[in-house]
């Protein structure tokens, strides 16, 4: 016990990576979800098999498989060389959950009547700012739920990236009880709060975001 | 231009103004189902169109086609000279030019009244927030709803909406109105304040094509009936002529179910 919490700035330097890596491939999920599912209720045909062809390809890819891709086979395509590990972490856990947010986001789209959309384009919205002013803004609320399961999803797995030397929480625990056989519970338990803090206050969030989304309309 | 040989015979009375919405040999399929046939239809700048026909024969089909909510896969639908563009931002464009109630009102149910008749002026015609906002709050006087523009569409009743929807429409001030069974969805005395501002907009010389069953309206403001029956235009005349003395099977058939009660 004595090595862990006399070391705790190991501990939270690892917490702190796993937060990042979950920040910014959120936010680049986030964003490249919603094109995609954009593009999957879309008006241009080709946009929206490329769409469906995304989702299909990527969901049905384990993510670990996924990480391979990007730290080992993608360079010999030439692609992610010299990249620092972080950046390949989070283009990992983007390119994967990004297919569940274009789902996700596409779910609450269909939940807005078909009306809505009619109506915006009627007036001579074009397709994008019927999406932007109109379809999107009302499927937020739609959204939340599912939204945060995916983004909780993501928060736990980002510790794949512990396999491809990413120092993160789940790779600091693993070198916290290799080096205290004895401590094992009580190291894995501390990790298992740290985890549990940041998937709480994600869902807490997630909450008073659909209350106050439900306030608003 | 062939809009005059597919123009039928205008009867007496009809607007007398230049072709404004011209459909010529138009054709539409869901599947097997032929919704539209050989549809040939003028309306003229200023003239107040009732489309009025059994459920199934078209006539939403119809309206919608005209802003090309609904694709047509034969003939040609001309606005104005200008033939429908395809999707894209010139669709837009021609579809701001032509207002559209629908019959579910599709208020914006996230904005306010005023920002549900302020979003097209402001971001399709590009006009500044206060212009716009002076500009919807005539509109919305002029349909009796003012004092109500800060609230959400959900607070308002069937017919105040539908209202709304109206001047939502106007605000792009649009060559010509296209009404999808407006009144279909409202409590009876809901109706009366929707038709009156109607009216009030035929009586202004407003273009108009309505898809309706209120007799009464097709009446006091229609130039020209058209009744149509299983994807057809089966018969078109004056109002008063078509309901006093239809000439098709058809056309007498439905009218002695929908004037019997």
């Amino acid at each position: 016990m004595e090595d862990i919490t006399s070391n705790f700035d190991l501990v939270l330097k690892a917490f702190w990576l796993t937060l990042q890596l979950l920040v910014l491939s959120g936010i680049a999920s986030l964003i490249l979800g919603t094109v995609l599912a954009a593009m999957r209720v879309g008006p241009i045909s080709v946009l929206r098999k490329a769409g469906a062809a995304y989702v299909t390809i990527v969901r049905n890819t384990p993510l670990l498989i996924v990480f391979v891709f990007v730290f080992i086979a993608a360079a010999k395509l030439g692609w992610f060389v010299g990249t620092p590990f972080v950046i390949k972490g989070v283009a990992a856990l983007t390119i994967y959950t990004s297919a569940f947010v274009c789902e996700a986001v596409r779910s609450g789209v269909n939940s807005v009547s078909l009306g809505q959309a009619e109506a915006s384009r009627a007036i001579g919205l074009t397709f994008s700012q019927s999406m932007q002013f109109v379809v999107l803004p009302q499927s937020f609320r739609a959204v939340v739920p599912p939204l945060a399961s995916v983004l909780i999803a993501l928060a736990k797995n980002t510790s794949v990236a512990a396999a491809f030397g990413l120092m993160e929480a789940t790779a600091r625990m693993r070198y916290f009880t290799n080096n205290n056989a004895d401590d094992r519970l009580w190291i894995f338990l501390v990790f298992a709060v740290g985890y549990i803090i940041i998937v709480e206050l994600m869902s807490v969030g997630a909450m008073s975001l659909e209350r106050r989304w439900k306030v608003a309309r | 231009m062939t809009a005059a040989e597919a123009s039928s015979p205008a009867p007496s009375g009809a607007g007398t103004g230049q072709p404004l919405v011209v459909l010529d040999h138009v054709n539409k399929w869901f599947g097997d189902l032929h919704v539209l046939q050989d549809i040939n239809l003028t309306i003229r700048r200023g003239e107040v169109v009732v489309v009025i026909g059994p459920s199934g024969s078209g006539k939403s089909t119809l309206c919608r086609a005209i802003n090309r909510l609904e694709t047509i896969q034969q003939g040609s639908i001309t606005l104005d000279g200008q033939p429908l563009p395809d999707e894209g931002k010139q669709l837009a464009k021609l579809r701001a030019e032509v207002g559209m109630v629908f019959q579910s009102f599709n208020l914006f149910a996230h904005k306010t009244i005023l920002e549900n008749v302020t979003l097209g002026p402001i971001k399709v015609r590009k006009q500044k927030k206060e212009d716009a906002d002076r500009r919807a709050m005539e509109l919305l006087e002029r349909v009796g709803i003012s004092e109500q523009s800060h609230k959400y569409p959900a607070q308002l009743s069937g017919g105040q909406q539908q209202r709304v929807a109206i001047a939502r429409a106007l605000a792009m001030e649009p060559k010509v109105m296209l009404f999808d069974e407006p009144t279909s969805a409202l409590d009876p005395e809901m109706i009366k304040e929707v038709l009156d501002v109607m009216v009030d907009l035929a009586e202004r010389g407003m273009t108009m094509v309505v898809v309706t069953h209120e007799m009464g309206f097709a009446r006091t403001a229609a130039n020209r009936v058209i009744f149509m029956a299983d994807g057809k235009i089966v018969e078109e005349n004056t109002p008063e002529e078509f309901f006093t003395n239809p000439q098709s099977d058809r056309a007498k058939d439905f009218l002695g179910k929908i004037l019997k009660h």
